[in-house]
């Protein structure tokens, strides 16, 4: 397989200060492959510097160091950007075009003609659930309506490669739930996705393997299923029982969390012996209403990660 | 050269559709009507003050049109990033900004072409109900052709006022682009007082940089016929063609220079 999205030692200084400026390292010396095929989750807290990439890779920005080659070509090449899709963050196009007329203008720059126009902008615009709103001009949109149809234009040439910023912000659950099933038919079709994100839960549904960016740095990067070993980190367990039973059950599980309508929640050790516990709570009339096992999230591999190095440059600025 | 004119019909369309131009329109046909009103109040000079208002009302709404969208077509986009967009697409920042000007040079025109006949209905209804006598006064017929000589050289005018807005709006805001235009269409009418400064002035430094702003400020006044069309008086074919040729060069220059600067450009 031969990759898709290449990065080497890119870096960009942004100079920040109108008298004294100064370069802020926006993105430090980050090299990464994403290799053809892969769907890829670039994840980091506001301000890692994750539009900066994506803007890079785009060249919208030019790298103060390094280089990106896509489709293996540099970032940029003209012929290359006819395969590659791209959705900004907050997107935002002409207020006095429809949304019709955006986007058919937009597949006319990638060399559609006549009929074919057409048909392509209804597709997409099916595809995110646009409906007859698409008559209407773009100032009229909402930002979850202008929000789709960034998406829209994204998939008009059937990219071989597509860049989105932050694809599910604005959404709906109905929106959001378009854009997962886009994401997996694109997957599906072999399409490369690059999506940066801070919903872990979409990043988990939809990625093959993930990038974590902390403050411009690449922290960790791997398959899903390395970085998350899925350890168990516990149970839930929800009963329902009378008062009478409650000092009992402090003894039995390290939380113990009323509920509404008599129900209590429990949490228990990793090697709490459940069965031991759901038998001796029945035993003494308790009802059991569910059990859940407790796994490591993304989301709590991501607080571990970012919190760490936090720390780590925290404690470097006091010594 | 597709995509340069597909950029420019969807920056036409946008432009059209934005309500500065309109409101434009339907102010220089106010304007024009309100110089025959005028007219009516100070008889027999009547036509020369209609022709004089009218031009002058074209000249200067067509750069109000060209400072305002000239500068939102690009600088606007920039600022409120829907250039992204077009940016990712297969087009280049060149095409890109030749499809801009194309595109706004064309809604100036269709713009200009809506007033000036605007202006000639003015004047048509003005030799209907002119009697002889007053036309024996005029110094060259109501309809005289010559006067879409000075149109022609308006809107070269307004081609290269154009270009100098676009080149602006690629590096800085759009309040500072419509500003910087606004001041140098002023500089580029005084421009040829320069020339004389330079001559009255002893210190060879000073002349030396009257000259040099003389060659690169934009020199506006050779674009305004106004008093000769009005009086009657010939244009010579050769001021006019030298004088679009100079647009043409002028503006050519000014957008090699915002091509160069817009494709080193970092979009943040
Ligand atoms: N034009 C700029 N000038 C100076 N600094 C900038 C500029 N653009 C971004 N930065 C800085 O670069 C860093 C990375 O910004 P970036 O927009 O890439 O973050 P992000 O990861 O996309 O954040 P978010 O999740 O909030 O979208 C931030 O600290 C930001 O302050
Ligand atoms: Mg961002």
């Amino acid at each position: 397989m031969s990759a898709a999205i290449e990065t080497e030692g890119l870096t960009k200084d942004f100079s920040v200060g109108f008298w004294r400026p100064r370069p802020y390292r926006a993105l430090d010396h980050l090299t990464l492959t994403v290799e053809a095929g892969e769907v890829f989750g670039f994840l980091g807290p506001n301000g890692a510097g994750k539009s900066t990439m994506l803007k890079l890779l785009m060249q919208l920005l030019y790298p103060t160091s390094g280089e990106a080659r896509i489709l293996g070509r540099p970032a940029g090449d003209a012929a290359v950007r006819q395969r590659l899709g791209f959705l900004a963050e907050n997107p935002c196009y002409y207020d006095y075009l429809t949304a019709e007329e955006m986007l058919a203008y937009f597949a006319r720059l990638f060399g559609y003609r006549g009929a074919e126009v057409g048909t392509r902008v209804a597709r997409v615009l099916d595809e995110v659930g646009i409906g007859k709103e698409r008559r209407l001009r773009l100032r009229q949109f909402s930002k979850g309506m202008i929000q789709r149809v960034g998406m829209a234009q994204a998939l008009l040439n059937d990219p071989e490669v597509l860049f989105l910023d932050e694809p599910m912000s604005g959404l709906d659950p109905l929106g959001r739930r378009h854009v997962r099933d886009v994401i997996l038919a694109l997957r599906a079709k072999g399409c490369t996705v690059f999506f940066s994100s801070h919903i872990l839960s979409d990043a988990e549904t939809l990625c093959s393997r993930v990038g974590v960016l902390v403050q411009g740095k690449l922290v960790a990067s791997g398959p899903l299923s390395e970085i998350l070993a899925f350890e168990l980190k516990g149970w839930e367990l929800v009963v329902g029982c009378g008062p009478q039973l409650h000092a009992e059950l402090a003894t039995l599980a390290r939380t113990v969390t009323p509920l509404s309508d008599g129900h209590v929640l429990l949490h228990l050790a990793p090697d709490a012996e459940p069965d031991r516990v759901v038998g001796e709570l029945t035993r003494r009339g308790a009802h059991i209403v569910s059990l859940n096992p407790v796994r490591e999230t993304l989301e709590d591999y991501f607080v571990q990660v970012v919190g760490a190095t936090a720390d780590r440059d925290a404690s470097g600025v006091g010594a | 050269m597709r995509t340069i004119w597909i950029v420019a019909g969807a920056s036409f369309k946008e432009s059209v559709r934005d309500r500065v131009p309109y409101t434009m329109v339907v102010f220089a046909v106010l304007m024009i009507a309100a110089s025959y009103l005028l007219s009516e109040l100070t008889a027999g000079q009547d036509l020369k003050i209609v022709k004089d208002l009218g031009l002058a009302a074209m000249s200067t709404f067509g750069l109000v049109i060209a400072v305002f969208i000239g500068i939102g077509l690009v600088s606007k986009e920039v600022e409120r990033k829907s250039v992204f967009g077009l940016l990712t697409k297969p087009v280049s920042r060149t095409q890109f900004i030749l499809g801009k000007y194309l595109g706004l040079v064309t809604t100036l025109a269709v713009n200009l072409t809506v007033m000036t006949l605007a202006y000639y209905a003015v004047l048509f209804y003005m030799d209907v109900i002119a009697t002889a006598g007053m036309r024996a006064s005029w110094a060259a017929p109501a309809l005289d052709p010559r006067q879409l000589v000075a149109i022609v050289l308006i809107m070269g005018q307004l081609a290269m006022v154009t270009a100098v807005a676009l080149l602006f709006s690629t590096f800085s805001s759009p309040l500072l682009s419509a500003l910087l235009t606004s001041g140098l269409w002023v500089a580029g009418h005084f421009n040829g007082d320069l020339r004389q400064f330079e001559q009255v002035v002893d210190q060879p430094a000073v002349a030396w940089i009257a000259r040099a702003l003389y060659y690169l400020l934009p020199n506006l006044a050779p674009f305004n016929v106004r008093a000769e069309v009005v009086y009657g008086l010939p244009v010579s074919a050769s001021h006019v063609g030298f004088t679009l040729l100079y647009a043409l060069s002028y503006s050519s220059a000014l957008l090699v220079a915002a091509v160069a600067i817009f494709r080193r450009r970092d979009f943040k």
